[in-house]
């Protein structure tokens, strides 16, 4: 069975439940303790220890009469591409589809190359420092329970120096609980299930909003083009994707091949030309 | 909550949370629902994908703003002309729900002759006595004839009739007096106005919310008052989807006020006796403290009960039920006057427990310097705090500090069993999961030992005064072995006392209409009676919910009636007010009350039932009155006396404000209160020194030393911040993310800018514009992750007159860029004359007084202003006007 998010940000209040739980449930540690000034947002962006990222966007507009100002927020998360640049980038095949057809890392194959990082059209794969409990002191991360190593499997618990990014909560999900992030969001922002029951939904929430003269739009639930096909993590949008930091056009950068694979040849070639031209005379 | 209290009856939420989600309207004000209350928050969200309006009046565009469907800025503190410009329009319009007003309220009743209103006395009520400084509130009653009843005008005619005298009263809270006085944009709120009114009546309801934005204030009380007579005036108490949420900021606020945290109550809402009234024996406090009719009519049985449960086989009726045991006021020994006497070195020891004063309270450099001079002080928390460690905080010096401080470690919410009661009044049971870590214990294991200790050390004694303690009831051992042998007292033990039980057999008490004023029961909290109805059900347990009212899902006080005063659901007849609205009604078949919830209304009383003139209890009220608490059965537009501050909601400016009052001559709350000395100096009113409007708040990330600690919610808000709006930072020159440094009068906090279009400048009376800067309450400097200074720090102390509420949402303060100078020790003896000082035998600054009488308070405080009295408490009155010249 595929399953999936449908993250709709109608919905959300920007309360970072998603983070804390998904932080919690899967034991990352804290990324530091920087304010930023930024809204809201003190953690930025997904990195390889925060899977959950709740983007803040502030649409002020202070005019005296009429209030027409918005504050926008999205939990962004891993989008679990139907082809994915990190799972294509891998040369050890550390990263897989498992049987919920989510990307997963398996931390133990993972040799921490970086390819996937530089892979992903969304930036949301990272590799994880090496972990080293004893100089993190008591909270820096929570603790690792060894028992727990071989349930999770994820690139923290394999003490770090290995990409990391959102497993889709696969360890709860073979135990038929729902992913952590989705649990914990109190206002159903976050929904989790079956993909093709997700996607009916989705698109009825535009239907039923635009009723209610909310334009919304779908970000994923289809092809979001370059080579990409559809996201299993999908969201519905009031503003345009890049409002949100998202790309309007990602590409998979193996789309690029072809035509790479050609410039290279056509130089070689050139250069070949070249040296013949270069060394007949000689 | 006597803002509730007064009005409806009782001092708690009149609705529950879920119900939230059937509103076909929510006015959230007062609170920051979705960033303070994010899982209660989901019933609104619900509410709103059902096509209810969603509206977020408040001086920040906050997480709640950004949900609603209409946001409207306010300027701190004017809630009052908000809400009393929507009931002058509603008024003015006829819009209000005009059979419920006339059948439920106590529009009809005429009030006195004498009465004389503030727009006669600017800003003022009858019966101010310059002299005294304080009210004489006789003439804040209503018309009586020769035996004593209400006089009434049906047909709402009458000149001096409740409702008129309403219009007069609130007559010039116009839409363009809004937009003066809050900075509202007079379109906004007239759309909210007219929102209101359209989604009340028969057919619709609308729900208020709000939390601490209200409650914070020196006339706090009477925003809540203002909030309660426009929901009675578009009828929605009682009903499906409205009633006025009261929302609490923590697991257990509810239950802890329940059952008596605060000084002046026993459990259950029962007074707590006073040296100062005539309450020296049993019969004479319950001369005191019953009323004639209404539900406290049954006072007796419950404070019988209460002492039979406290002092077991001692208490016989020959002994007055050991009445002459318990502690009687002197005063007010609420929180802030008893930190001044701690200041003054007239407290000796403090308990800690929950709690962070160092970090959290207002004046935060009086209350830990305040500590200094305590003998010993026991502070219970999970980690090091700015409370238990104010003797290194900056500035100090420890080899001065002669405090004995005992820290001992707590046990987690998940390391102990016991109930809670969250905002619905919902009374819930949570297991133990695991052992406290090493020696932590649960609080209740602490104050268990701690009796048992007493008892030990009192044991053998003949000493009369010994006698409170060993005559105790103290026997709670866990019938659980492992938990006994660690000396873990069984919290349902406690809870089945709190329920009450026949003291002949100990079997449990059914319901609290089962209680007895002879000493046959026993009950530790009446309200609480039937959560353990015998010996093998505990409702709080209970964890079956469904698609209406889940009466199976815990069990809420009282009887486990989820929505209060439900008789109002109904009309007069008993009759749903509409099959949409349906909720509790009449059956006339079986001639009882039935439907969703459990009545509030006695169950077999018919709607036609006259009112007994002069009838005990509820035979005083007809079968068409629905709050059953109150002496008249009705809900009170117009409160006669009950209120320190007036029978009705005025205006007033905090105390600490950038403008002068416009609406009355009175500028602030002529009685309020507060301590005007060295170590708590205030802003001036108007005061050019101070020009921005300061408030306070909480964000979802960080609660306090609990989430500080934690590094997942530390890095989501890591450090103190102070949000401001672009115009000021420019003028400023203060860079978003950069250092800024905010002052008072009291002092210097330093945080980091947050620069947001979400703090809204506003544009007031003759196009004044007004900066609103908002710093959270999370921070405190000395310790954890999340750091920052607390603006606790910037505060001083004031107090709400009827109360005793600090005002820590509106105040008035400075900016500029940069970090602050180093702190020096706390403000030394020498700066508070010994005049200003409290002194021993007076526990609280405020000196010997009734509590209930104005006329006794305000004589200490003249005395206070003659400059001869021994204590530093003193009240704003005419005399203490600050006058345009001092202010500019």
């Amino acid at each position: 069975m595929s399953t999936g998010f449908f993250t709709d940000t109608t919905l959300c209040i920007g309360c970072k439940a998603c983070e804390v739980a998904c932080k919690q449930w899967n034991e990352l540690p804290s990324d530091g303790y920087e304010f930023t000034g930024n809204s809201y947002d003190n953690t930025s962006q997904l990195s390889g220890t925060t899977w959950r990222h709740v983007a803040f966007v502030e649409q002020m507009h202070v005019e005296e009469t009429t209030i027409d100002d918005r504050w926008l927020m999205m939990s962004d998360v891993c989008k679990h591409c139907t082809h994915a640049g990190c799972m294509e980038a891998c040369p050890t095949g550390a990263i897989i589809r498992n049987e919920f057809d989510s990307v997963f890392v398996q931390p133990d194959i993972c040799n921490g190359c970086g390819y996937c990082v530089v892979s992903c059209p969304f930036g949301v794969i990272d590799l994880v420092n090496v972990f080293n409990a004893e100089a993190s002191g008591a909270y820096g991360l929570a603790t690792l329970n060894d028992q727990r190593l071989d349930d999770k499997q994820t690139a923290v618990q394999a003490t770090g120096g290995v990409a990391g990014k959102c497993t889709l909560c696969y360890d709860r999900q073979t135990l038929g609980m729902t992913p952590a992030c989705a649990k914990a969001c109190p206002t159903e922002s976050i929904q989790f299930g079956n993909l093709e029951e997700l996607r009916e939904r989705a698109n009825a929430r535009v239907e039923s909003l635009a009723k209610r003269g909310i334009e919304a739009s779908l970000y994923g639930a289809g092809d979001v083009g370059g080579g990409i096909g559809a996201l299993n993590a999908f969201f519905l949008l009031t503003d345009r994707p890049e409002a949100y930091n998202l790309p309007v056009e990602p590409v998979l950068p193996s789309t690029r091949q072809p035509a790479g694979y050609t410039a290279a040849a056509l130089t070689a070639a050139g250069l070949a030309i070249a040296g013949w031209m270069i060394f007949r005379n000689a | 909550m006597p803002g509730l209290g007064t009005s409806f009856g009782r001092g708690g939420a009149t609705v529950w949370v879920p119900d939230l989600a059937h509103a076909d309207c929510i006015l959230i004000e007062g609170s920051n629902f979705a960033e303070a209350h994010p899982v209660a928050f989901r019933f609104v969200m619900q509410a709103k994908e059902r096509g209810a309006t969603i509206i977020h009046v408040d001086p920040r565009f906050t997480r709640t703003s950004a949900m609603a469907d209409v946001y409207a800025p306010i300027r701190s503190g004017t809630d009052i002309v908000f809400l009393g410009g929507i009931i002058n329009h509603v008024l003015a319009n006829e819009s209000y729900f005009k059979e419920y007003v006339a059948a439920y309220t106590n529009a009809a009743h005429l009030v006195r002759e004498d009465f004389v209103d503030t727009e006669d006395l600017h800003g003022l009520f009858s019966g101010w006595d310059e002299e005294k400084n304080g009210y004489d509130v006789a003439t804040w009653d209503f018309e009586r004839d020769e035996h004593g009843a209400v006089v009434n005008d049906p047909t709402l005619q009458h000149p001096r009739c409740v409702l008129n005298v309403m219009r007069g009263h609130f007559a010039r809270y116009t839409p363009e007096m809004v937009e003066d006085v809050c900075g509202t944009p007079r379109a906004s709120f007239l759309k909210i106005a007219e929102l209101l009114a359209k989604n009340s009546g028969r057919e619709r309801t609308t729900a208020f919310a709000y939390a601490v934005g209200w409650t914070q204030h020196t006339a706090g009380v009477q925003f809540i008052r203002t909030a309660a007579i426009l929901q009675l005036l578009l009828g929605n108490i009682g009903r499906p989807g409205g009633g006025i949420m009261a929302l609490r900021g923590h697991a257990n606020i509810q239950g802890a006020t329940d059952i008596a945290t605060l000084y002046d109550l026993l459990p259950g809402y029962l007074a707590m006796p006073s040296a100062l009234r005539n309450e020296q024996t049993l019969e004479q406090y319950l001369k005191s403290t019953t009323k004639p009719s209404g539900w406290w009519a049954n006072t007796p049985k419950y404070v019988v009960s209460l002492l039979k449960a406290f002092y077991g086989d001692a208490a016989t009726k020959d002994n007055d039920f050991c009445y002459d045991y318990l502690p009687q006021l002197t005063g007010d020994h609420s929180t802030l006057p008893t930190t001044m006497a701690m200041k003054d070195g007239n407290v000796k020891g403090y308990f800690v427990i929950g709690q962070n004063p160092g970090a959290s309270s207002q004046n935060g450099e009086l209350t830990r310097s305040a500590m200094e001079r305590l003998d010993w002080l026991v502070n219970i928390d999970f980690y090091d705090n700015e409370t238990v460690s104010f003797w290194k905080r900056e500035g100090a010096d420890p080899s001065k500090i002669a405090t004995e401080v005992f820290f001992l470690p707590a046990a987690t919410v998940v390391e102990k069993e016991g109930t809670m009661v969250q905002t619905s009044r919902l009374l819930q049971w949570h297991d133990k999961a695991i052992d406290p870590a090493r020696d932590s214990h649960s609080d209740l294991w602490y104050f268990y030992d701690l009796g048992k200790r007493l008892k030990a050390l009192y044991a053998g004694s003949n000493d009369p005064k010994d006698r409170p303690i060993l005559d105790m009831t103290w026997e709670y051992d866990h019938d659980d072995p492992h938990e006994r042998a660690k000396g873990e007292p069984s919290a349902l033990r406690v809870l089945r006392e709190i329920n009450g039980f026949y003291t002949a057999t100990g079997e449990q008490v059914k319901a609290f209409t089962d209680l007895a004023d002879d000493g046959s029961t026993a009950a530790g909290g009446w309200i609480f009676t039937g959560v353990c109805p015998d010996e093998h059900t505990n409702h709080a347990r209970s964890r079956s919910g469904d698609d209406s009212t889940s009466l199976n899902w815990g069990w809420a006080w009282p009887a486990n009636r989820r929505t209060l005063y439900n008789r109002a659901s109904a009309d007069p007849d008993g009759k749903p007010w509409s099959e949409r609205k349906k909720y509790v009604w009449w059956d006339e078949e079986k001639r009882e009350w039935t439907g969703y919830d459990v009545p509030d209304f006695p169950k077999t009383k018919a709607p036609a039932t006259p009112a007994i003139p002069g009838g005990k209890g509820l035979d005083a009220h007809s079968g068409a009155d629905p709050f059953i608490m109150n002496v008249d059965g009705k809900g009170q537009l117009f409160v006669s006396g009950a209120l320190k501050d007036g029978p009705l909601p005025a205006h007033y400016e905090p105390l600490q404000s950038v403008v002068r009052n416009p609406l009355y001559e009175q500028q602030s709350n002529p009685m309020l209160r507060q301590w005007d000395r060295p170590d708590n100096a205030y802003n001036k009113a108007v005061d050019a020194a101070y020009p921005y409007v300061l408030t306070t708040y909480r964000v979802t990330e960080m609660s306090g030393i609990m989430t500080r600690y934690v590094p997942w919610l530390a890095e989501l808000q890591p450090a103190a911040f102070c949000e401001i709006n672009p115009e000021l930072a420019v003028e400023k020159g203060i860079k978003n993310g950069g250092w800024v440094t905010i002052s008072t009068a009291l002092g210097e906090m330093e945080a980091r800018a947050l620069v947001s279009g979400r703090l809204r400048p506003l544009r007031i009376a003759k196009g004044q514009r007004v900066h609103q800067i908002g710093i959270p309450y999370n921070y405190g400097s000395q310790v954890a992750f999340a750091r920052g200074d607390s603006v606790g720090d910037l505060i001083a102390l004031s107090m709400d007159p009827n109360v005793s509420i600090h005002e820590s949402k509106s105040l008035t303060c400075n900016i500029r860029a940069g970090r602050r100078a180093p702190r020096h020790s706390g403000v030394v003896d020498a700066d508070v004359p010994s005049s200003e000082r409290t002194t021993m035998g007076q526990s609280s600054a405020l000196g010997p007084e009734d509590l209930r009488d104005p006329a006794a308070l305000t004589h200490h405080a003249r005395a206070n202003d003659g400059k001869d009295a021994s204590h530093g408490m003193r009240q704003m009155g005419q005399g203490d006007r600050p006058s345009p010249e001092k202010g500019a």
